[in-house]
């Protein structure tokens, strides 16, 4: 099984834990401001991935995949699709088309409908996160030969 | 060359011909009076705050205006990455 490359450097080691947070941070605010600013759950998602990429490049796989467990991943990578179609049914529930956000009673005011595409843009990021370190780890964490 | 071949690059020279005349009619790259720029563009752009409740009009226009498309994205995503692991395995340890 492949290690993956864990380096001794002190100094990459140091400035990757310096890294980190502010990165998932970043990702965050990108996820969460997507509706003000540019941004949003794809392009979040994908930074947040990264930074756990970071990680697993610096402190190893077995490291990587011990931070971000299989079995959560597996829980989460279909939860995107979940959350937007489950927001979407409900607009139906209350006999509206389906994703007319509108439909629902406490997010008739156009402001507060906001709220719903935060909470797609959340569901979109949550996706892209783990299904892009899933195939990263699938790619860079397999067993060889050698 | 042989006949079976002349036919469809007779119709390929024809449709290509065809598509050829009918750019001369498409409006300018930009231009202000182009039926997107006169009523798609500006709709959205008014309406992004009002109607979606958003600042962000391209956000406005994935994730309400165009919602299923985005709902099509995130499964594509998804099935992307569960094509992946099921052609390459979970991983190490996995």
């Amino acid at each position: 099984m492949s290690e993956g490359p864990i380096t001794k450097d002190v100094l990459v080691k140091t400035v990757t834990k310096i890294l980190i947070p502010p990165i998932q941070l970043f990702g965050l605010y990108v996820i969460m401001h997507g509706h003000i600013s540019p941004g949003g759950g794809f392009q979040g998602g994908v930074i947040i991935a990264s930074s756990f990429i970071l990680y697993a490049l610096v402190f190893g796989y077995r490291e990587g995949a011990h931070r971000a467990k299989l079995k959560i991943r597996q829980f989460l990578e279909p939860l995107g699709p979940i959350i937007f179609g489950t927001i979407g049914l409900i607009c139906i529930l209350f006999s509206g088309n389906f994703l007319q956000y509108s439909a629902i009673p406490i997010l008739a005011n156009a402001e507060i409908a906001a709220t719903a595409i935060s909470l797609v843009e959340i569901g979109i990021g949550i996706t892209v996160t783990a299904v892009i370190f899933s195939i990263f780890m699938a790619m860079g964490g397999r067993k060889t030969d050698g | 060359m042989k006949m079976r071949k002349m036919g469809p690059l007779f119709v390929v020279i024809v449709v290509g011909a065809i598509m050829a005349y009918a750019v001369a009619d498409m409006p300018a790259f930009g231009s202000l009076t182009s039926p997107a720029a006169s009523y798609v563009s500006p709709t959205y752009l008014e309406e992004a705050y009002g109607v979606a409740g958003v600042h962000n009009a391209v956000t406005g226009v994935l994730a309400y205006w165009r919602g299923y498309d985005t709902f099509g994205e995130v499964t594509v995503i998804f099935t992307a990455g569960m094509a992946v692991l099921a052609i390459l395995g979970r991983g190490f340890g996995e």
